[in-house]
């Protein structure tokens, strides 16, 4: 493992790299960004391919890496996806939202709610779910973000920390702490190369890959999205061109959370319904963004992949212990290596 | 804090000489007057009392190095879990005292933090980052802990039970002051150290560094030396309590040791007393520590209103959430500098 890391490190762009994926490159630094991204994204490659390789050799049985990998796959995408709501917020409002698997959560609850009392199917919750999820965004970020911006990164942290501790206990507290699920009608499994994966799990996948591209499309082709990107690249500058700054960050929060909605749905056939289920998506996004570089929102669907991946081989080359351990080794191992690329910010 | 905020109303400049014999006499004062606490407080009391003090000393330690050194740790479970569990270890397993099990308790834990210390500023993280990091770190631990034969993965220890008070095995009837006392020394010599420590030319250049790093490196400074230095007595200090917290509830397992919630419990009392004050974590533990216990009371026999809530937990938490998000929106100076400033004021 030491070894991908290494690579994946190395490949860092450096300060601007912030902006790569959600302000193409322009005028100056065009080319080296370019190059840059372009060793990055072989580097990271050459680093999956060993690990897979490596997981062939390890495992007893191809069967059980192939596997490994089908599932990692398939679950990088939807953490892709949650991934991509925190980048963006980052990127824009600079703040690290620890409150977003919180807000997943919600969305789970509203989902096993809505299915359990109306009988719904659970995927037609997502045209309740990703509103009230946009509509939450703004009215938090209005209501109390709002009053920190521009403060310091701790107090952003410890206020989106509060917001998580009230949502999730606030969920405790009226649903209880047991354990639920959503059924998805007609769930069954389906065989892909020699491995299996439940159909809940496959669509789960293409929904997050599909909502990915439209959040990607709204980003570069929309007037709303140039003016995110605008401002997430030049916060003075465009404000200076007419830009209300303070609409697109209640905008980008919303968006951000909405993600967070939209995956809450996606993953409820998956998970187990309960308060704590959003924390674990939360570890895992701040993994996936930090990975992909602060800010960057395809980079946010490529760290999924990887993260996805080495959750699944890590019960190969860490057997008995739980995969998170291998997403944390891979976390630490690319914030060391990767010191002043990873803050982009700063310099 | 009465007397604290009596004592500070005294100086006679709005900036007054670095006051560190007012607050060791505000400690001393402190100590006194809370010693027969127990023996007029009724039991269930008591144990809130105890658990405010818990509280205090890993609020006191992550305020020395996150308030005091600037860095930011979202991770003091780590220290804490490796106090609690070398105690553990060493009693169930070899039969050692709790005493010693706490000594190398602060050993290890303080140990840890210099070599997580080191590679952390080895390469530079530094806010968010460090925080995450930090994070990582101690879920690291929760997990090897939960998956790992050798401290009985998630199960976690029961402390045996003495057939009779020991003050050598750290065991008295549940009833009894003692444990109250004990936090009560703890609580104090953490205070103290944090004092000492300050008023140190270790704690003077650890302010330095974290005021301007850059400015403290160009005077010569050795900043990583400081700040290995400040993370090594916040894990110390934070350790020794989930030591004692072993002692005090019989029990440990890698939720209770290493989850984000000890960390979490590790920062409230801080932020919400005063970050980088000396009382501050005091001030927090003593508002935080008996929310919990109101909030169970409240919800054991719910008002009418609140019916639907009866048995449910978590409001306290809730509480806890809404208090730091109005603290750091209104006073993001925290309760204590609040206070002290009002004073000086009228």
């Amino acid at each position: 493992m030491t070894n991908n890391q290494q690579s994946v490190s190395s490949s860092g762009t450096g300060v601007p790299e912030e902006d790569t994926a959600t302000v193409p490159a322009k005028g100056r630094g065009r080319r080296s960004l370019g190059a840059a991204l372009g060793r990055s994204q072989l580097s990271v490659v050459a680093v999956l391919a060993v690990a897979v390789l490596l997981a062939y050799l390890l495992a007893d049985s191809p069967v059980i890496a192939t596997q490994a990998i089908v599932t990692g796959l398939l679950i990088g995408g939807v953490y892709g996806l949650v991934a991509m709501g925190l980048t963006l917020i980052f990127g824009v409002l600079d703040i690290v939202n620890f409150a977003h698997g919180a807000f997943l959560a919600v969305a789970l609850f509203i989902t096993y709610w809505l299915v359990s009392s109306m009988g719904l199917h659970p995927y037609v919750t997502i045209l309740v779910t990703v509103p009230v999820m946009f509509a939450v965004g703004w009215a938090v970020q209005r209501g109390v973000l709002s009053g920190a911006m521009g403060k310091p990164l701790e107090n952003q942290l410890l206020i989106t920390l509060g917001i998580s501790l009230v949502i999730e206990n606030g969920l405790l507290l009226l649903f209880g702490a047991n354990p639920r699920s959503v059924p998805l009608p007609g769930d069954r499994t389906i065989g892909i190369l020699g491995a299996v994966a439940d159909l809940s799990r496959i669509l789960a996948f293409v929904g997050a890959l599909v909502l990915a591209g439209v959040l990607f499309l709204v980003l570069q082709r929309t007037r709303l999205g140039t003016a995110i990107r605008a401002v997430a690249a030049n916060n003075a500058g465009a404000q200076l061109v007419g830009i209300d700054t303070r609409r697109i960050y209640a905008l980008t929060f919303a968006i951000g959370t909405a993600c967070a909605g939209a995956a809450g749905t996606l993953v409820s056939p998956l998970v187990t319904v309960e308060p704590s289920t959003g924390a674990l998506f939360n570890i895992v996004a701040f993994v996936v963004v930090v990975i992909g570089g602060m800010g960057n929102v395809v980079g946010a669907l490529v760290g999924g992949f990887v993260i996805g991946l080495a959750e699944q081989l890590g019960t190969i080359f860490l057997p008995g212990q739980s995969p998170l351990l291998s997403v944390f080794i891979v976390f630490v191992l690319v914030l060391f290596f990767r010191p002043q690329g990873l803050f982009g910010r700063t310099s | 804090m009465t007397q604290t905020v009596a004592v500070d109303r005294t100086s006679p400049a709005p900036l007054p000489r670095k006051p560190w014999n007012r607050h060791l006499l505000a400690v001393a004062v402190l100590a006194v007057v809370m010693v027969p606490v127990p023996l007029l407080l009724p039991q269930a009391q008591q144990a809130v009392a105890v658990r405010v003090m818990i509280f205090a000393l890993m609020s006191i330690g992550w305020n020395v190095m996150s308030g005091f050194g600037g860095l930011f740790s979202f991770g003091h479970a780590a220290y804490f879990g490796l106090g609690a569990y070398t105690t553990a270890w060493l009693l169930v397993e070899k039969g050692l005292s709790p005493w010693i099990g706490m000594a190398a308790g602060v050993v290890v834990a303080a140990a840890f933090a210099v070599v997580s210390g080191y590679l952390l500023l080895r390469y530079r993280l530094k806010g968010a980052y460090f925080a995450l990091a930090t994070f990582a770190f101690a879920e690291m631990f929760r997990l090897l802990a939960t998956n790992s034969d050798v401290v009985n993965r998630a199960e976690g220890y029961h402390i045996p039970l003495q057939v009779e008070e020991s003050w050598w095995w750290l065991q008295f009837a549940p009833s009894s002051p003692n444990y109250f006392w004990i936090a009560l020394a703890l609580t104090v010599v953490a205070l103290v150290a944090s004092i000492l420590f300050l008023r140190s030319r270790t704690g003077q250049f650890a302010l330095a560094v974290r005021d301007d790093q850059d400015a403290a490196a160009a005077l010569g400074i050795p900043v990583m030396r400081y700040q290995l230095t400040t993370m090594a007595i916040s894990a110390g200090i934070t350790s020794v309590a989930g030591a004692f917290y072993v002692q005090y509830y019989l029990f440990i397992d890698p939720d209770l040791a290493f989850g984000s919630a000890v960390s979490i419990q590790a920062i409230l009392p801080a932020v919400i007393g005063g970050v980088g004050t000396i009382w501050g974590p005091v001030v927090g533990a003593a508002i935080l520590g008996p929310l919990s216990d109101v909030t169970a009371t409240v919800l054991r026999n719910p008002p009418a209103f609140l019916s639907f809530l009866e048995g449910r937990g978590g409001l306290d938490v809730v509480i806890y959430g809404v208090l730091l998000i109005v603290i750091i929106l209104v006073l993001p100076q925290g309760i204590y500098s609040a206070v002290r400033q009002r004073w000086f004021r009228s």
